[in-house]
C-alpha cells in the first residue's frame, strides 16, 4: 500500500474510532457504573458524580456483603474452566495429531462428529444432565460442570488444532533423526517447538468458551459449591435486601473483564489465527 | 472404523517412518486388489487409540444425553411428584405443541435470529473490510479491539447493555431523548418490541466479532490479482465487490452465517439476564430452562429439549441441502 493521502489518513483515524468505540463502548458504560455510589445509579449520567470503591469493597473486602459469593464463584470458575481446558487440550492434540498426520479410517468421522457437537443446542441437553447429576450425586460439584464443559471446548479444540497441526512440516522430524537426533530428540526439538503456538492458542480459545458459559453453570449447580461467576452475578443481592446489587454486579463484571482484556491485549494475533484457521480454509 | 490390532508393528515405529500427508493410497496386494498392509493396519489402530478417547468423551457428553432427553419425554415425569411417573407416549409433544406458548417463543427465537445474522453480516462485512484494508499498524489495533466482546462473559455484555437501557441505572434515555420516541420515562424492558430491540443489540454487539474475524478470513482468500484486473479494466468498487469479492468468498459467508444462526438460535444469557422471558421474550432455551429446571417437569422439559434439537436439525439440513452450505470443504476437510 502506497503512502496515504491526508485525506485517507483522516478517513482512517475517523474508521479506527468508530471501530474502538464499537467494541470499547459496553466495557467503559459497564466500568463507569462500577464506581458509582448507589445514591449515584439514578441520575442518568454516564459517568460517577463521585467516583468510589465502594462496589468492589462489597465483592472483594472481607467484610464486604457479596464477598463471599464473588471470590466463591471466582474460585469454582477458575478452577473448572482449566481443568476443562487441560482435559480438552489434551484429548484433542492426540486426536488432532492422528487426524493430521495418519491415514487411518474415521479421520472424517471425528471431524464430523465435532462439527455436529459444536452445532448442538446447550440446553437440549441440560435437561438430561441436570436429572442424571442429581441421582448419581454430581450435581453441584466440580466434576458436574467440568464434564459437560468438554461438549463445548472440545470440538473447538479438534478442529483449531487440526488446522494447525496440517501446517507443521513433519518432514522436519525425519531431517533431525537423519542428522543423528534419536526419536524423542527429534519430536521434542524439531516438532514441539512448532505445535506449541497452536496448542496454546487453542487452550486460549477453549478457556474464554469454558470462562463464558452460563447455561450449564446456572442449571447444574446450586450453591457456592460449584456456581461459576456468570451464574453467580444473576443471584447477587445488595448491601441490604432494600438495596439492589447494580453497583456490586458492575465491579464483578469488571474483575471478571479484566483477564480476558489482558489475554486479548497479549495474544491477539494467536486468537484470531486461532479462530480463522479450523474455520475458513479452501 | 475397524481397529484391527493384527498389525504387530509398534505405533511409536509406525509414526516415525510414515510420510507427512494423509493422502497415500493403500499399496497393492499380491492379488492386485488393494490390500492393507499391516503398517496401514497399525497406523488405522495408533489413529484410533489416539482420536478414540476424544471421540468417545464428545459422544458421551451429547449423544447420550439427547438420548435420555427422547426417553425422558415420552414419560410423564414431575420431580416435585415422583410417583406420579408414567409413560404417555407422545403425550408431552401434544401438550407443547398446542401450547401457543411454544409458538410464541419458536417465533421470537426465529426472529431474533434472522434479525441479529442479517445484522451481523453486514456489520461484520464492513468491519472485515476495514481490518483487511487496514495498514498493518492499524490492523493489530483493530483487531485487538475487534475481540474485546468476542473474549468477554456474555452475562457481563448482558449486564452492561441492561444498565445502559434501563430506566433506573440507565442514560441511554438522556443521551438519545431527541430521537422520536424516547424520552426520559420510557421503559425500554417494558414492553416486547423494546426489549428485544436490546437484547438483539447486545447480542449483535457481542457476536459480530466472531463472524467478522470468519470473513476476514474469507476476504484474505480472494485473489488480489483478479481484484486488479477487474480495477485496470475500469470496474467500480461496488462491481468489484459484487462480481470478484463476494463470488470468491461465499463458502465463507455461508459458513459464518450457517454457523451465528445456530448460535443465535440457542439464545439464552441475554434475555435471562435483561427480561427473564417477561413481556413475551421467552425464548426456546428460556422455555426449555424454566420447564425442566424451574418447574421440575423433566417429562416436558426434556420433549421442548428434543423439539430445540429437531429445529436446529432443520436449520441444519435447509442451509446444507438448499444453500448448499459445503460445511466439510469450507473447514478444510477434503
Amino acid at each position: 500500500m502506497g503512502a496515504l493521502t491526508a485525506k485517507q489518513k483522516w478517513a482512517w483515524a475517523a474508521l479506527t474510532v468508530a471501530v474502538l468505540v464499537y467494541a470499547l463502548f459496553p466495557v467503559i458504560s459497564i466500568m463507569a457504573t462500577s464506581f458509582k455510589l448507589p445514591s449515584d445509579l439514578n441520575t442518568g449520567k454516564f459517568l460517577p458524580t463521585t467516583w468510589t470503591l465502594t462496589n468492589y469493597e462489597q465483592i472483594l473486602a472481607p467484610d464486604g456483603s457479596a464477598q463471599e459469593l464473588f471470590l466463591s464463584s471466582l474460585r469454582n470458575s477458575v478452577g473448572i474452566s482449566l481443568i476443562a481446558t487441560a482435559i480438552s487440550v489434551v484429548l484433542s492434540t492426540l486426536a488432532a495429531y492422528a487426524i493430521a498426520r495418519l491415514d487411518f479410517p474415521g479421520r472424517k468421522l471425528v471431524l464430523t462428529t465435532a462439527l455436529a457437537v459444536s452445532i448442538f443446542p446447550v440446553i437440549s441437553i441440560v435437561t438430561p444432565l441436570f436429572n442424571l447429576w442429581r441421582s448419581i450425586g454430581l450435581y453441584d460439584t466440580w466434576p458436574g460442570l467440568v464434564i459437560p464443559y468438554l461438549s463445548l471446548t472440545l470440538p473447538i479444540s479438534i478442529w483449531t488444532l487440526t488446522a494447525f497441526f496440517r501446517q507443521i512440516p513433519w518432514e522436519l522430524e525425519q531431517a533431525a533423526q537423519v542428522d543423528g537426533a534419536t526419536t524423542w530428540q527429534a519430536f521434542r526439538k524439531a516438532i514441539v517447538p512448532l505445535a506449541a503456538p497452536g496448542v496454546f492458542t487453542t487452550a486460549l480459545i477453549a478457556f474464554f468458551i469454558a470462562w463464558n458459559d452460563f447455561v450449564y453453570g446456572i442449571s447444574l449447580t446450586s450453591t457456592e459449591a460449584a456456581r461459576p461467576v456468570p451464574a453467580a452475578l444473576a443471584f447477587f443481592s445488595g448491601a441490604s435486601q432494600f438495596e439492589d446489587p447494580t453497583g456490586a454486579i458492575s465491579a464483578a463484571a469488571v474483575v471478571v473483564t479484566i483477564p480476558v482484556v489482558v489475554l486479548v491485549l497479549l495474544f491477539q494475533r494467536q486468537i484470531v489465527s486461532g479462530l480463522t484457521q479450523g474455520a475458513v480454509k479452501g | 472404523m475397524s481397529t484391527e490390532i493384527t498389525g504387530a508393528t509398534s505405533g511409536v515405529a509406525s509414526r516415525s517412518t510414515t510420510g507427512a500427508g494423509p493422502d497415500r493410497g493403500a499399496p497393492a496386494g499380491p492379488g492386485g486388489r488393494p490390500r492393507r498392509s499391516d503398517r496401514a493396519r497399525a497406523e488405522a489402530r495408533l489413529g484410533w487409540l489416539l482420536a478414540g478417547p476424544a471421540f468417545v468423551v464428545m459422544l458421551a457428553v451429547t449423544a447420550y444425553p439427547i438420548l435420555q432427553a427422547v426417553y425422558e419425554s415420552l414419560f410423564r415425569n414431575r420431580l416435585t411428584a415422583p410417583d406420579d411417573r408414567a409413560f404417555i407416549g407422545l403425550g408431552n409433544y401434544g401438550v407443547i405443541l398446542g401450547d401457543p406458548v411454544f409458538w410464541k417463543s419458536l417465533g421470537v427465537t426465529t426472529g431474533i435470529m434472522l434479525v441479529t445474522v442479517a445484522v451481523e453480516l453486514v456489520l461484520g462485512f464492513a468491519l472485515a473490510l476495514i481490518m483487511h484494508k487496514a495498514v498493518t499498524q492499524l490492523r493489530g489495533l483493530l483487531r485487538t479491539a475487534i475481540l474485546v466482546p468476542y473474549g468477554i462473559i456474555t452475562v457481563v455484555s448482558a449486564f452492561a447493555w441492561f444498565y445502559a437501557f434501563s430506566i433506573d441505572s440507565g442514560y441511554v434515555n438522556q443521551w438519545f431523548d431527541w430521537v422520536p420516541g424516547i424520552s426520559p420515562d420510557l421503559n425500554w424492558f417494558a414492553g416486547t418490541w423494546t426489549s428485544l430491540f436490546v437484547i438483539i443489540a447486545s447480542e449483535v454487539w457481542k457476536t459480530t466479532p466472531f463472524i467478522s474475524l470468519l470473513l476476514l478470513a474469507g476476504l484474505a482468500q480472494v485473489p488480489s490479482d483478479l481484484e486488479e484486473a477487474a480495477q485496470v479494466d475500469g470496474a467500480t468498487w461496488w462491481q468489484r465487490m459484487k462480481r470478484v469479492v463476494l463470488p470468491n468468498m461465499k463458502a465463507a459467508i455461508m459458513v459464518a452465517v450457517l454457523f451465528r444462526a445456530l448460535d443465535a438460535f440457542r439464545i439464552f444469557d441475554n434475555v435471562f439476564i435483561m427480561t427473564n422471558g417477561a413481556n413475551d421474550t421467552t425464548v426456546l432455551s428460556l422455555l426449555a430452562y424454566r420447564t425442566s429446571i424451574g418447574r421440575l417437569e423433566i417429562g416436558l422439559g426434556s420433549a421442548i429439549s428434543v423439539l430445540l434439537f429437531v429445529c436446529v436439525l432443520i436449520i441444519c439440513f435447509i442451509a446444507i441441502k438448499i444453500f448448499k452450505v459445503d460445511l466439510a470443504g469450507a473447514r478444510g476437510e477434503k
